[in-house]
């Protein structure tokens, strides 16, 4: 049955294609918990912020899409540091549980308030880009594009963690808190550029996912949780480990929905989640201590 | 170049240093000798900011050290090797040499200071792209050392170099101290190993249930009758 091997191939490419954006989501929630040790339970709303951004400026506005995304990924960045000066910093010390709340709160802080300035109406881009046809395979351009600026993003953050100092101390931290302050490294500084940078890359994500989904207040729920499970495949903190189980993740959907519903797909991902949480609960990538 | 004036510092109710006064000056290098659980790390501690006292006052060459911000205090020339080493294990060895070299006033010489450190250690030459908890003990305390380096500090402290190391190699870290002394640089060294620490330094204090209990030259330490009793077994 040749016609099913092309099915089987598209599907394995597109699910390639949906994890390079799966593993640059969960690299930004990844980067800030390593960093900072806080989970960002509202991640996935400041990549709604995005989407709405990019809406506005190039439907509605008229921007070049370019120039919006730009504004995007900067302003997302922005939010981003906001979110830990106002309500992470004060909270450092405190217990984890605390922290999650008050994540959680501005999780549906964001979902309120987008519903009240924006409304709950599904709204896109309008942006329809060509689909490619290639060897009886059907790719689209928009997923293409994706994952392109997608991995664009993600070497820019490994060439920004490996050859500057600010980078290295970004690396150096997630291995040993304490000692920061005698390499002369203010780690207050440290968190609110980590800050900056996570809520670049939900900026960046923002302007890929806009142009794969319809964006609404609730948006964030379609990629929030799966993004958590990614990080914690992973092992939380791990980067590498991350990026895999990005990847393998998207095969997962992918492969699931090819064979029967793309909802089967979830539930194949999650089974296998909570299977790989009993045989490895440290992850995939666990560092045997 | 550093006074301690009557220190008081503890971890909450618990006071682990008493009323301490300390002094390194321009060229020595000085030892804290004393047994376990004496307030010797929590001296270094509070000497590089990773704690604060509760009392008393340090300066660095006039600079009021407690009105400095923690992160600060390796800007006015003081390098701490902490206690075990504490190097960064998944990066690598350049990698934790690199993080040595953070102060922006440091990072134009990083060359300069890395051949400075490479010459003192051709191991981490050999090993600078190795990952720093994959290397031996020795080697981690040579990485340890050329990090705190690194940022071409004025003194060095040294929280228990020996500690864990085989002999052959203590012999070589103590060895090491007295190049560094050479090069210019003071050296306050905490140590357990008091015989052998005795020899490369100029003075010593003995630091006893948190407070300085003998204080003279290596030579008027070695000869009371206390720290003959107390450690060297004669």
């Amino acid at each position: 049955m040749p016609i099913l091997d092309v099915y089987l191939l598209e599907a394995l490419i597109n699910g390639v294609l949906l994890g390079g954006v799966l593993a640059l989501i969960s690299l930004g929630l990844n980067l800030v918990f390593g960093v900072i040790d806080v989970v960002w339970i509202c991640y996935a709303e400041l990549i709604m912020f995005g989407m709405y951004g990019m809406y506005f400026l190039y439907t509605v506005y008229h921007w070049p899409v370019l120039a919006a995304a730009v504004l995007c990924i900067g302003g997302i960045g922005a939010l981003g540091v906001l979110l830990h000066v106002i309500v992470i910093a004060p909270l450092l010390g405190a217990a984890p549980i605390n922290q999650l709340l008050a994540t959680g709160g501005v999780l549906f802080f964001l979902q309120s308030a987008a519903t009240v300035m924006f409304g709950i109406e599904f709204r896109n881009l309008g942006l329809r880009l060509p689909v490619l046809k290639a060897a009886g395979m059907f790719i689209s351009y928009s997923r293409l594009l994706a994952f392109g600026a997608a991995l664009i993003g993600m070497v820019a953050v490994y060439l920004f963690l490996r050859r500057t100092y600010t980078g290295t101390a970004i690396r150096a931290i997630a291995q040993d808190r304490q000692i920061m302050m005698l390499m002369g490294v203010d780690s207050r500084r440290i968190y609110v550029v980590t800050s900056a940078v996570g809520g670049a890359l939900a900026g960046l994500a923002s302007c890929l996912l806009v142009l794969l989904y319809d964006v609404h207040p609730f948006v964030g729920l379609t990629f929030g949780p799966i993004t958590f499970l990614i990080c914690v495949l992973g092992g939380l903190g791990n980067f590498v480990g991350g990026a895999v189980a990005a990847f393998v993740f998207a095969e997962l959907i992918s492969l699931g929905g090819l064979y029967l519903d793309l909802e089967w797909g979830y539930v194949f991902a999650f089974v296998f989640f909570i299977v790989m949480m009993f045989v490895r609960p440290e992850g995939l990538m666990a560092r045997r201590s | 170049m550093l006074a301690l004036r009557s220190v008081r510092a503890g971890y909450g109710s618990f006071q682990a240093l008493f009323d301490v006064s300390l002094d390194v000056r321009a060229g020595e290098a000085v030892a804290v000798i004393g047994p376990n659980g004496a307030g010797k790390t929590t001296l270094m501690r509070v000497i590089s900011g990773l704690i604060r006292p509760t009392a008393g006052s340090i300066a660095m060459e006039g600079t009021d050290l407690l009105a400095t911000a923690g992160h600060r205090i390796v800007a006015l020339g003081i390098a701490h090797v902490p206690e075990s080493r504490r190097l960064f294990p998944r990066m690598t060895v350049e990698d934790n040499l690199r993080m040595g070299g953070f102060l922006p006033a440091a990072r134009p010489k990083f060359r300069e200071r890395l051949e400075f450190v490479f010459e003192l250690f051709p191991r981490l030459r050999e090993r600078r792209r190795q990952l720093a908890g994959t290397m031996s003990g020795g080697e981690q305390q040579m990485c340890a050392i050329g990090r705190a380096l690194m940022s071409d500090p004025k003194l060095l402290l040294l929280d228990e170099p020996s500690a864990g190391l085989a002999p052959v190699i203590v012999e070589q870290v103590f060895e090491l101290v007295k190049r560094i002394r050479a090069g210019g640089i003071n050296v306050l060294i905490v140590e357990q190993n008091v015989q052998q620490v005795l020899r490369v330094v100029d003075r010593a204090y003995l630091l006893k249930a948190g407070s300085i209990r003998a204080a003279g030259t290596a030579a008027e330490l070695l000869a009371t009758e206390t720290i003959r009793e107390a450690y060297l077994g004669v």
